[in-house]
């Protein structure tokens, strides 16, 4: 990551973000909200990264911070009508924000367990975490329970899921290769020696799991924007999984790595179906030869994980820091 | 003046076992002590006992004036006690640069919104931060492996870099761990000549736990014995060497 122009980098990235948005719509709607995946994507799985693979605390329940933000968010702007372009956004970003304070909040209250726990127990906690979130929001009638929530406003473009996508990377990036931020590192190889070399490991650990939370909230605000319907369902146990995946994927603690890996693993069941969608190849006389693949898709998705782990157990993108 | 470090029978029990007991225990500045006793003596319950580790069951423990008796590890740090391990606890994957570079939070200025703003104000501090580290590890001659993590160094490279990293919190005592644990001879000798070093040059005072007794009697000025978490001789090496008591721990009667 180039950290001198790290700013300039940002604010080209947002300014990219906003000339695409402007000519969203020529672009193929399907291709869009896969556009809107990925965005989404990078956030939580960058996000996790500082918590998983910076700080080294191993968290399961993204997907929880993520219900948190979405359902602010949502309940936000259903109570608001139609606008212009102008208000509608505004009100959009201020909604946004709120469902990551909401989801800081959260990560506040699964931080403070942390301090006493470690490894395989955090798991367990921070997954209990995400299914104590699904089940209120499950019985929750105001939010429709299990029926789901629909979500009028679909706010959601390329220049905020990928404006945003930009800030995520730009924070976690200036926070770990700051001399403030290497301490997220020194509590991941070692506790005992952080905390002699004047580390304060506890408070280290809250901001990873309230900013990791924050920035999962936010992404969750993207996805209700852009899904318009979000079921309690949709942010299980399973659905933390797939970001801790990217983050092991992309090799834990290198951003990255990570952001590909989250492109790469948004794309790739989408990329499967479109191969089962071919009608003809050059050869072959059957109609729709690799119809198989959309039958087998998730197999093949899960055969190639596999096989990744085995080939690149330190994750696809290799594993290198150095001092800037 | 009161002397730098104080304990004031310190004690502390672990269940029914008294690791230490009523350890009375100064350390002027810029002295150079000795903490020796047999396997299970208590040396590195005592080291814990001063960097916060563990809190004492009763007595007390006074830093530069202040009680640092109940005080967290990382706030001990940040008062002037900084430390090294018995077995080496560097950061392994942090690079030697960034292993030192990360103590010199304790001196940031700024604090998280610096390094999210990236101002001028942040590059100016990482520049002089940069420039201070490279210092420290020249003076070690640790620079040529700047960029190196520091799991690949050498075990005594990453003894002394550990050395170097606890002195980048700039204390005014700094705690070694028996250093010379699996060292050669050569290796030894050249250590001595670096305890020595530091505490000349940086001007602070050295507590030493070892279990060399050539390493010990060559550099210390005063030795406190521990047997059995008690206190069984201080004085200089010449008086310690005839202790009739100290014999007897270490030889038996």
């Amino acid at each position: 990551m180039n950290i001198r122009h790290a700013k300039s980098l940002l604010l080209g990235a947002i300014a990219l973000g906003f000339l695409a948005s402007r000519f969203a719509d020529k672009i193929n709607p399907y291709w869009l909200y896969i556009f809107y995946d990925i965005g989404i994507s990078i956030v939580m799985a960058v996000s996790l990264n500082l918590i998983n693979g910076y700080t080294g605390q191993f968290s399961l329940g993204h997907a929880g911070f993520m219900a948190v933000g979405a359902y602010t968010s949502a309940v936000i702007t259903n109570q608001c009508g139609e606008y212009n372009f102008f208000i509608a956004n505004g009100i959009f970003g201020l909604a946004l924000f709120t469902g990551g304070l909401a989801a800081a909040l959260a990560g506040l209250l699964v931080g403070l367990p942390t301090l006493r726990l470690r490894g395989d127990y955090l798991a367990i906690v921070t997954l209990g975490f995400g299914e104590i979130i699904r089940v209120i929001l499950q019985n929750m009638e105001q939010v429709g329970a299990a029926r789901g929530l629909s979500v009028m406003h679909g706010w959601t473009n390329l220049f905020w899921t990928f404006g945003l996508a930009a800030i995520t990377v730009y924070v976690v990036a200036s926070l770990v290769n700051s001399t403030y931020g290497r301490g997220f590192i020194a509590v991941h190889d070692d506790e005992v020696a952080a905390e002699a070399m004047g580390i304060n490991t506890t408070k280290y650990k809250v901001t990873a799991f309230v900013v990791g939370a924050f920035f999962a909230g936010i992404a969750g605000g993207l996805y209700a924007h852009s899904k318009q319907f979000l079921t309690p369902g949709g942010f299980g146990f399973m659905q933390s999984i797939t970001f801790v995946v990217m983050v092991i994927l992309g090799g834990m603690g290198n951003t990255i790595g990570v952001i590909l890996a989250a492109i790469l693993l948004t794309l790739l069941p989408e990329g499967l179906r479109m191969l089962s969608g071919i009608e003809h190849l050059p050869g072959v006389t059957e109609e729709r030869p690799l119809s198989w693949i959309g039958d087998t898709r998730m197999i093949i998705y899960s055969l190639l994980l596999i096989g990744l782990m085995l080939t690149r157990p330190q994750g696809l993108f290799s594993y290198r820091r150095k001092g800037n | 003046m009161p002397p730098l470090l104080q304990i004031d029978k310190a004690t502390i029990r672990f269940g029914g076992l008294t690791a230490v007991s009523e350890l009375d225990l100064q350390i002027g500045r810029n002295e150079l002590v000795g903490l020796i006793g047999p396997n299970g003596a208590g040396k590195t319950t005592a080291f814990n006992l001063i960097t916060g580790v563990y809190q004492p069951t009763a007595g007390n423990i006074t830093f530069d004036g202040q009680s640092i008796a109940r005080s967290k590890p990382y706030r001990i740090t940040a008062r002037g006690i900084a430390r090294t391990f018995q077995n080496i606890r560097l950061f392994p994957s942090l690079t030697v640069f960034d292993n030192v570079r990360t103590v010199f939070h304790l001196h940031l200025r700024g604090d998280v919104r610096h390094a999210l703003w990236r101002g001028k104000g942040y590059h100016a501090e990482e520049k002089s931060i940069a420039e201070r580290v490279r210092e420290l590890l020249d003076i070690f001659q640790l620079g040529k492996f700047r960029d190196e993590p520091a799991k690949s160094l050498s075990y005594g490279d990453q003894r002394r870099l550990e050395i170097v990293r606890a002195l980048a919190a700039r204390p005014k005592l700094l705690l070694l761990d028996e250093p010379a644990a699996g060292m050669n001879a050569t290796e030894k000798v050249e250590l001595t000549r670096l305890i020595r070093y530091i505490r000349d040059r940086f001007q602070i005072a050295i507590l030493l736990v070892e279990h060399d007794m050539h390493v010990v009697m060559g550099i210390c000025e005063r030795i406190v014995v521990l047997d059995y978490g008690v206190k069984i001789a201080e004085g200089n090496p010449d008086e310690v060497r005839v202790n009739s008591k100290v014999i007897a721990a270490y030889l038996g009667e």
